[in-house]
């Protein structure tokens, strides 16, 4: 292995679990005030979204909205059935269906 | 007496035992989306002209997919500046900060070694299956260790296996599989949008995320819409309290 390499390597290393563990660490000897409870609860929604939304609208990195987006269509399906199932399985089926058909287009 | 806490001691174990491998399971469906993000980027790493070993490496101790996908980008085209690609990944895994304070709370009374060890396998998927359990049934530090070992494992050998494969496969990513982390997500989303307040933090962090991700380099669009979003939560229920 290359030394410059190593070295990129490992201060990438270090950087990244100075962000994981960093409130975690700053939280066990400050006591976090009981009000940021309250906003941190909204964590998981906001992040799942914000993770979920632009890869559906905007999968190649410009808005697209039409229907040759499959991102987008296949997204509006497992949304649904995610709401309807809660199942991890038939959503990721009933998404990959729309995908796979738009890749090989079987219909057209 | 003694016999009862051991009994129960045993209990507590089946019970985690139980978990451990509940986690394990949760894991399997978010596989299908890491797997071929690992194998492209041991392809990628080979293609940028990193050895396997400094690719796997990479995977090993990093243990950041979008970090690692930009860096091997930057190596790929000769930048080797090592603080440019250090302070990249500083801002790419900064979101990492926001899923370490949500946690906070939960991981309070761990050992610290514990809390240091469950922080490196903090990545997005495994935050998002954590808060899931959260949601359910309340934390347990031994679902959070069963999915992070299992995706840390998942992340490394896919790595490796892109690297063995080289590019005897074309672009794993064609085929859809990428589908599989919104999947995931949206899966994970669905039974948090119960109550009017969440529908609008999700509201809000759409908006904001579709905005960054057009105007902001990176992974800032998380960053941001996650901010916004659970600031205006925190004000929305503060009002809801105030009209009662």
């Amino acid at each position: 292995m290359r030394n410059e390499i190593l070295y990129i390597i490992l201060g990438m290393a270090v950087v990244t679990y100075l962000t994981r563990f960093g409130f975690i660490y700053l939280f066990r000897y400050i006591k976090a005030p009981d009000k940021l409870e309250r906003w941190l609860k909204h964590v998981p929604t906001s992040i799942l979204t914000a993770m979920i939304v632009p890869a559906l609208l905007l999968p190649a990195g410009h808005l697209d909205l039409s229907f040759d987006n499959r991102y987008l269509f296949a997204g509006i399906v497992a949304g649904l059935v995610a709401w309807k199932t809660g199942n991890i399985f038939i959503t990721m089926f009933s998404g990959m269906v729309i995908m796979l058909a738009y890749i090989f287009q079987p219909l057209a | 007496m003694d016999a009862v806490k051991s009994l129960s001691s045993m209990e507590d174990g089946r019970k985690n035992t139980a978990m451990l491998w509940r986690a394990v399971r949760d894991t399997i469906p978010i596989m299908f989306g890491v797997v071929p993000f690992g194998i492209t980027c041991g392809i990628m790493g080979l293609t940028a002209g990193l050895s396997s070993l400094e690719t796997v490496f990479m995977s090993v101790l990093v243990f950041a997919g979008a970090s690692q996908f930009i860096a091997i980008d930057m190596l790929g085209a000769g930048i080797m500046g090592w603080w440019v690609i250090v302070l990249t990944t500083l801002l790419v895994n900064l979101r990492h900060l926001l899923m370490g304070a949500s946690l906070a709370p939960h991981v309070n009374k761990l050992p610290l070694t514990m809390q240091g060890a469950l922080a490196f396998g903090l990545v997005d998927e495994s935050y998002a299956l954590t808060a899931n359990q959260i949601h359910r049934e309340g934390y347990s530090a031994y679902y959070q260790t069963g999915v992070q070992i299992s995706l840390y494992i998942i992340w490394a050998f896919s790595t490796l296996a892109g690297t063995v494969l080289g590019e005897k496969i074309s672009n794993p990513l064609e085929w859809g599989l990428d589908f599989a982390m919104p999947a995931t997500f949206l899966v994970l989303l669905m039974p948090r949008l119960t109550d009017r307040i969440s529908l609008y933090v999700c509201i809000i962090s759409a908006i904001f995320a579709v905005l960054g991700a057009l105007y902001l380099p990176g992974k800032w669009y998380i960053i941001i819409a996650c901010i916004a979003a659970t600031i205006a939560g925190g004000f929305l229920e503060r009002g809801d309290q105030g009209e009662e």
